[in-house]
This record gives C-alpha cells, sequence and structure tokens, in this order.
C-alpha cells in the first residue's frame, strides 16, 4: 500500500500553488495512492538492469548553433502579463528568497 | 532585525571543527542563451532579449545551444573532471517568479561532469587539494526587483518587478565536496578557491567572469562540528556571495555565528541566508528545500547529451594553460620576490605585465609600471588599469626610451599622459609635447656653470669625499632644463669638474 498520506498531499498542494479543501485531500490521497502503487507493480516487472526511458525516441546530441535569434519587442513580451511597470513583468511581493 | 551574537573567531576556531562546501555559479559568455536564440547580453533595456521559450508561453520548445555544452566541458576538462558518457537534462520545479515556466532546466543526477579536483595554494604558500563532486549545466534565472517597503529589500516590499532577460542564460555550477581541515583558514581558502575558479574560467574565456556582474557567483556552505565528533553539523547556505572578499567574511561570520548558538547549546537551522557586504552579516532566508520538494525528473523536451571521445579531446587541446602553472611559470621567468608578484596578481595586472614583457619591456620595468604609476593613474580616474587607453606595447616602447636615455622617468610620466590623452604614439606625444632629453652636453655644461656659481662651495665639498653634495646642482640643473635633462649624466659632468 503507498504512503500517500493526507500530510503529504497538502504539502505537495502547496509546493504546486494549488487550493485544496480536506474534502479533495482525502480523494486525491486515495487517487494518488492508485498511481503510485501501480507504478510500483511496474518496477516489480523490471530487472534491476534496465535503464530508465527518459525520452520515447532514441536521440541524442541534437544542438542548435551559438546564434542570435531575434527576440519579442518589450511591448510583446508584456502583452499578456496580467500587470506590468517600467518595461518589467509585476508580480506580488513574495518573501523569498532573492 | 536582531543582531546575531558572534563568538570570538579564535575561540570558535579552538573549539569546532569548520566544514565548508562551495557551489559556484558561472554564467557562460555564449553569444545566445542556452535554450534560445535570445541574446545573452549584459545592460539591455528590460524584457528585450527574451522569447516565448525563455518566458515559458504554453508550446515553445527549447534547443540546446552547442556552444554552452562545449564552454560546459571544458570547465569539466580544467576541474580535471570525467565527462559523463550521457548527460541527460532535468527539471527543477518550484514556483517564484525569477523562471516563468515555474521550472528550472538543470540536471540532477547526470551532471556533465563529474570527480575533479581543484588545488589551491594560500597566500602564506599552505597548499589544499579541494575535490570537485559534480559540474552540471543549468540556465540562470530573470532578476527582481522588489519595490515599496522601507528599504527595496524583500522584506517589507508591496511588489516586485521582472526582467527576463537573464532567464535562460547558460550556467556552470560547479560544486565541490565538503571540505575539511581547513580549521581557521577555512574563509581564506573559500575565497581563494572561487578567485582560482574565477580565473580559471577568466582564463579560458568561456565567461566573462565579472563578479560584480554577476558572471560568477558563489553559494557558501558552512557547517561546525565538535573536534572530534564523526557526524557533520548542520549546515547553513549563505547566498549572494558575489565578490571575492565577502566569500571571506561570509563564511568567517557564519561560523562566529554559529559557534555561538552550538555552544550555549541551542542547535542550528537548515536554511539559506542572505549575505549582505554593506552591513557584514548574513540574514535568514527560507528553509532549504530537499531536493524531494524540486521534484527533479527527466526534461522530456530535450534529449540526452552524449559527448563522443573526439569531441571531448578537441575541446581538451583548446584548454589554456592552467593559471595556477602559469603564475608559477610567469613568476620564475621574471624573478619577481613572493611579494612583488602578489602585488601584481592581487591589481589583476598578470596580463598587463605578460604583455608589456613581450613587447620588450624588462620585467621589473613592467611591473612598476602597472602596479606603480598606472595604477595610481586608474585609480584617479575610476577605472581598472586594464582599461586606460594604452597598450602594453606603448607601455614598454616608452620603458625602451627611458633605457636608451631618451627620457628621463619624469618625461616618461608626461609621454604617458599623453598618450592616456589620445595625443598618439608615444614618439608623437615626444614631438608634440617636446619632451625629449638635453642630450646636447654644451647646453648642459652651461647649465651646470649657471648652478655652480649659485653655489662655489660644492665642488670643493666632492673633493672633500661628500659626494652627496652634488644633489643640490642636480636639482637646479634638472630644474633649468625644464626636466628635460638625464640627471645621472649631470651627476657625472659634475663629477669630472670637481676631478
Amino acid at each position: 500500500m503507498s504512503e500517500i498520506t493526507p500530510d503529504l498531499v497538502r504539502h505537495l498542494a502547496s509546493l504546486s500553488r494549488i487550493l485544496v479543501t480536506d474534502e479533495e485531500v482525502e480523494k486525491l490521497a486515495g487517487e494518488l495512492g492508485v498511481i503510485v502503487d501501480a507504478v510500483a507493480e511496474v518496477n516489480k516487472a523490471v530487472s534491476g538492469d534496465v535503464v530508465p526511458t527518459s525520452h520515447p525516441i532514441p536521440m541524442s546530441n541534437v544542438f542548435r548553433e551559438d546564434e542570435v535569434r531575434p527576440s519579442l519587442s518589450q511591448q510583446e513580451a508584456l502583452s499578456g502579463a496580467p500587470d506590468s511597470a517600467d518595461g518589467k513583468f509585476r508580480v506580488a511581493a513574495i518573501l523569498d528568497e532573492d | 532585525m536582531a543582531k546575531d551574537q558572534l563568538m570570538p573567531y579564535e575561540q570558535a576556531i579552538e573549539q569546532f571543527e569548520v566544514v565548508i562546501g562551495l557551489e559556484v555559479h558561472v554564467e557562460l559568455n555564449t553569444k545566445s542563451k542556452m535554450f534560445c536564440g535570445c541574446a545573452n547580453e549584459f545592460g539591455s533595456e528590460p524584457n528585450t532579449n527574451v522569447c516565448p521559450t525563455c518566458i515559458g508561453l504554453p508550446g515553445s520548445l527549447p534547443a540546446v545551444n552547442k556552444k554552452a555544452v562545449e564552454s560546459s566541458i571544458a570547465i569539466g576538462l580544467a576541474l580535471g573532471c570525467q565527462i559523463a558518457p550521457t548527460g541527460r537534462f532535468a527539471r527543477k520545479n518550484y514556483f517564484y517568479p525569477d523562471l516563468a515556466k515555474n521550472f528550472q532546466t538543470s540536471q540532477y543526477d547526470e551532471p556533465i561532469a563529474f570527480d575533479g579536483k581543484v588545488d589551491i595554494e594560500l597566500e602564506d604558500g599552505e597548499k589544499f587539494e579541494v575535490l570537485i563532486e559534480r559540474a552540471h549545466m543549468e540556465e540562470d534565472a530573470g532578476k527582481l526587483t522588489h519595490v515599496g517597503g522601507a528599504t527595496g529589500r524583500i522584506q517589507g516590499a508591496e511588489y516586485s518587478l521582472v526582467d527576463y532577460n537573464r532567464a535562460g542564460v547558460p550556467l556552470v555550477e560547479i560544486v565541490t565536496k565538503p571540505v575539511f581541515g581547513a580549521g581557521a583558514k577555512a574563509p581564506e581558502l573559500a575565497a581563494a578557491y572561487v578567485r582560482a575558479i574565477r580565473d580559471m574560467v577568466k582564463a579560458m574565456n568561456v565567461s566573462d567572469a565579472r563578479m560584480e556582474r554577476g558572471n560568477v557567483r558563489c553559494d557558501a556552505n558552512v557547517s561546525l562540528r565538535p573536534r572530534g565528533q564523526e557526524k557533520l553539523g548542520t549546515r547553513t547556505e549563505t547566498k549572494n556571495v558575489n565578490s571575492i572578499r565577502s566569500v571571506e567574511n561570509a563564511v568567517r561570520y557564519e561560523i562566529q555565528r554559529q559557534a555561538h548558538i552550538l555552544a550555549g547549546g541551542g542547535s542550528i537551522t537548515q536554511e539559506t541566508r542572505h549575505w549582505h557586504e554593506d552591513r557584514g552579516h548574513t540574514s535568514a532566508g527560507r528553509p532549504k528545500s530537499d531536493a524531494d520538494d524540486y521534484r527533479y525528473f527527466p526534461e522530456p523536451d530535450l534529449v540526452p547529451v552524449v559527448p563522443a571521445a573526439e569531441w571531448i579531446e578537441e575541446i581538451r587541446a583548446t584548454l589554456p594553460e592552467n593559471p595556477a602553472l602559469r603564475r608559477k611559470r610567469l613568476q620564475g621567468d621574471w624573478g619577481f620576490s613572493d611579494l612583488e608578484f602578489r602585488d601584481v596578481l592581487n591589481a589583476d595586472l598578470l596580463d598587463q605585465v605578460e604583455a608589456t614583457v613581450a613587447a620588450g619591456a624588462q620585467p621589473q620595468a613592467a611591473r612598476k609600471w602597472w602596479t606603480g604609476e598606472l595604477s595610481r593613474l586608474a585609480n584617479a580616474q575610476d577605472v581598472s588599469p586594464d582599461e586606460l587607453a594604452i597598450t602594453p606595447a606603448q607601455v614598454a616602447r616608452i620603458q625602451q626610451l627611458i633605457d636608451s636615455g631618451d627620457l628621463t622617468d619624469r618625461l616618461a610620466r608626461d609621454v604617458v599622459a599623453g598618450v592616456l590623452a589620445g595625443e598618439g604614439e608615444p614618439e608623437e606625444v615626444i614631438e608634440k609635447r617636446g619632451l625629449k632629453v638635453v642630450t646636447d652636453e654644451g647646453a648642459l655644461v652651461a647649465a651646470i656653470d649657471a648652478a655652480l656659481a649659485q653655489q662655489p662651495d660644492v665642488l670643493e665639498k666632492i673633493r672633500e669625499g661628500k659626494v652627496q653634495a652634488a644633489g643640490a646642482v642636480i636639482g637646479a640643473v634638472m630644474k633649468a632644463m625644464g626636466g628635460q635633462a638625464d640627471a645621472a649624466r649631470v651627476r657625472e659632468l659634475i663629477l669630472e669638474r670637481a676631478n
């Protein structure tokens, strides 16, 4: 059985900035638990020497040359912003890191 | 904010063993950003070097800058690291407006380079080996300005303004393993390490390496444990340490702050702290997130980097001489004392002196120009000496004219002033300002005669063995010739006269 506790769901919700009600927490804990258990089943099925797949297509070294391409104008860049000032995006103050 | 209590430094070192760990972020000087074609440029108008990719608009896709990967591999090699046969990008998820995507594209369990070491020599000659855990590629975040509140700092800010020009600029983060055994020298070692990394990436020309612009930034981890204890103490990570002097000060401060808390029976909170250079202390930031909270996962929009051995060797062949070895070689070639050489290093003048010597000046003369007159002039103009409008070749030329007797030291300084004023090459300045040394012996003899007439007892004194009496006459002659005489030659002529 998974260890998706209501507290863990609340923690994840706060990391993701998603507002959840207590009711939803209970429901999500159950649903996420089912998913985690299902993934655990897959883990059981593969042996330890299988490399995890990070990309569905076996490709590597897809690069771009170091060339400057035109950027958006400041006006275009800010056009989708709910709020802006002095050519910058304006956001609510957050007491956090620099 | 309550002021931290600090334990006297010597006492802290006596009671506790210091363990440090350093994370240095190096901004690469590629033309374009890490994952898009926006210009990687400092000082542009806000939000003008941005595109859908670096402001995280839906549907945009990243594409890896090849030059950034090359520079990252080069840094890994210069750190003596192994280069990973497969490197993957990962998403580091967090909500903060410095990146609009809600994640930073970074590397997690497969960094491009790992297991290296850097040899550090402190000023007193003591050597340390700093082991490198890893160096990984990631993107820089945007720049926030906190507005409102009394101080302009985060606390009390009413809102923040975001400029995404820096978002997506390629970074290499270099992480050391814990460094033990530096004791009282831990702050100095931390500073020397950051200086070594800065010098290295500058010499490699993979970064502009200007700390005042944030091209090289350091996060310093510090923990203490009572002497004899095996288990590592709780660490703090001090951010915002953006000069070499700050690194030393911030580490020293944390040692004293933590020592006071631990000695009083308290415990250290694992947290991020901010260094305030102006006030010389750190303040608490957020509690440090666990790696789990970042919910790293492989970046699905980017494929792995699998550098071929030939590619790695090609990059290795382009690496410049290791800065530490170069310094050792140059000091030996030039025959500078440790003190003389340190003056050159501390003033960041190694390149200038080397170029001046290469242009034909004697090493000691080149050193004196750059650490003396030119540093003084640069200081007066509030620029660094390498920004003065004079080239090492011009300095070497002026020195050659002194050596050949065409200029005196005083005249040479006038020539320098002329070059700096944009009057042309040294020869042109000499021509225009009429600065040539008077080599007309007749004129010198006449001036000497005139001076001796004013001070008739000088010759007698010289004959009695008081050679220093000639000084007054030399001074008078130099004055009469407007400084444009060779003082040594004047002295010779006076002594001849006395015989």
